[in-house]
């Protein structure tokens, strides 16, 4: 081995990344290019953040996870049964780049748009189930995810189901003008109709919850569960900066600031949110409350 | 008119704000303050008033028109307490069979520290889910700058009808430039992209009707909102919020 492992916290945080990263490397697992935690900074190896569903075992940041690696960690095994996937947003305003935009997000993730929606089972109990996808245009909300989301909370208010939604987002699609904006307004008259018939609809905000979302159905959860860490906003940091002319604390925004605010339940790591979900929806099923 | 001229129309100094809409439509306004939970919100006027004989529910944004109104105000820029100050008075106006008026003015909800730890993300959620199943009549005008989800947190309404100069978008020209061109400058081509005027809007269907600003504006306002919401009173209220969804479903 060329390089040696740091002998201790001070001299691994050398500026030479390069050499830090190889060194920092599992001798184990060559193959596996490490990754560096963008939280602790220290370097983790892709097979151990598979072991750990995408939390450094260090710090407990969590990785930004894809919507289909969400609901198969929720679901039990082949039960998800996806729902409205020819759902697509359309360049309605003839908006300048935005088709380009559309189609490289599409060809990067391999999914038409920034929502998975379907239903499954969860401890065998049937439920409606979304997950948002930060990485499609930074999950924002146009057509095609508002779309989705209203007929999955009416197919759910229909059949009496729990939603379980996990939401990632930088806000409304601004390339789609004025229909994004009122994909908020039909999101929550869906998630309230829903509601209205006494279903239960569980929401865990990931990293990152922010504008239009965070103002629609992020924040119309029965139950509001956070991921540790995660921001969770209305307006965004910098905005916030630039009105105001004053520097934020560390740690404005985290989910943890949200639940010494009030406004989350619970922040549940990752590893045991399964489990937690489950035992929520044991406590809401209609045979349990009869 | 280019649609970033009608951008600056629609913030011009000297246009009417909520409060002018307010003195010249309805008769006896008396308005009501705080939202019961933190404090007062200037932004938002919320009260009760006399339309065309009938009691109804008035809620509006104000810019103020000087320096000093336009602190006072905080430009038109609401709090979280602000939305549950018209939330609260649209219960109200369900409880006791009050139609509700909104006038939209903002370029956005309160964009600070404060506003973010007392829950703006919720305060406007909620107002969304709420309007989207209030029993009773609710028409929001947009009289001016119709700004995002700040605008939108009192426009979930049976109709929306809007001035000629005024402007509804998802997000500010300038804001939409300097995002996806990193250029402010450019607010002037990201306005005509984002087909913001009210007759881009009334062809897009988000709003039903848009107004001409000429002499008789306020009479044809006074007249028509009064018939309007006596005409949405008639529904009963389950037609009512069925309609209101399948508006924007």
């Amino acid at each position: 081995m060329i390089f040696k492992k740091p002998k201790n916290a001070l001299e691994s945080e050398r500026k030479d990344e390069k050499a830090q990263i190889i060194a920092d490397a599992p001798e184990v697992e060559p193959q596996a290019e490490p990754l560096r935690c963008p939280r602790c900074l220290k370097s983790v190896s892709p097979t151990e953040l598979e072991t750990t569903h995408g939390v450094c075992p260090l710090c407990r940041n969590h990785f930004p996870m894809s919507p289909r690696e969400r609901i198969a960690l929720l679901a039990d095994r082949d039960t998800f049964e996806e729902r409205d996937a020819d759902v697509l947003s359309a360049n309605v305003l003839n908006f300048p780049d935005y088709d380009k935009k559309l189609a490289e997000a599409r060809e990067a993730s391999g999914e038409p748009d920034a929502v998975v929606t379907g239903t499954c089972r969860v401890a065998g109990r049937e439920v409606a189930v979304f997950a948002m996808n930060p990485a499609f245009m930074m999950g924002s909300m146009g057509y095609a995810v508002g779309e989705k989301l209203t007929r999955l909370f009416e197919l759910a208010a229909e059949r009496s189901l729990p939603v379980v939604g996990y939401t990632a987002s930088g806000g409304a699609r601004m390339q789609e003008g004025m229909t994004a904006l009122l994909q908020m307004a039909k999101t929550s008259a869906a998630v309230r109709r829903h509601g209205d018939l006494g279903n239960l609809y569980v929401c865990v905000l990931t990293d990152p919850t922010t504008g239009g979302v965070t103002a629609s159905f992020a924040m119309q959860g029965d139950i509001i569960l956070a991921e540790p860490f995660a921001r969770i906003a209305f307006a965004g940091p910098r905005v916030i900066e630039q009105t105001t002319r004053r520097k934020l604390p560390q740690g404005f925004q985290s989910a943890e600031f949200l639940l010494e605010h009030g406004f989350v339940d619970q922040i549940v790591d990752r590893r045991r949110q399964r489990q937690y979900i489950a035992e929520l929806l044991r406590l809401h099923a209609r045979e349990v409350l009869q | 008119m280019t649609a970033f001229e009608r951008v600056q129309a629609a913030r011009a100094k000297g246009r009417a704000t909520s409060l002018d809409f307010i003195r010249r439509l309805f008769d006896g306004f008396l308005e009501m303050h705080g939202d019961r939970r933190f404090g007062d919100d200037r932004a938002i006027i919320a009260g009760l008033a006399t339309l065309g004989g009938q009691p109804v529910t008035v809620i509006g944004i104000e810019k103020g028109h000087d320096a000093r109104e336009r602190a006072l105000r905080n430009f038109g820029c609401a709090a979280p307490e602000g939305y549950r100050k018209a939330l609260r008075q649209m219960r109200l106006a369900e409880k006791f069979g009050r139609p509700v008026v909104c006038l939209i003015d903002t370029s956005g909800a309160q964009c600070a520290d404060g506003a973010e730890e007392r829950g703006q993300g919720l305060a406007i959620a909620e107002n969304l889910m709420e309007m989207s199943a209030l029993r009773m009549p609710i028409i929001s005008l947009l009289i001016g700058e119709g700004g995002s989800g700040g605008a939108l947190a009192l426009a979930v309404a049976d109709e929306v009808w809007i001035l000629e100069n005024a402007v509804y978008s998802v997000i500010s020209p300038e804001g939409c430039a300097s995002i996806l061109w990193k250029d402010g400058k450019r607010a002037a081509e990201a306005a005509e992209a984002l087909q913001m005027t009210a007759q881009d809007l009334l062809r897009q269907g988000v709003v039903d009707r848009v107004l001409p600003e000429n002499d008789e504006l306020y009479d044809e306002l006074k007249r028509d909102l009064a018939d309007a919401l006596a005409r949405l009173k008639r529904l009963s209220p389950t037609e009512l919020v069925n309609r209101r969804y399948s508006k924007y479903r």
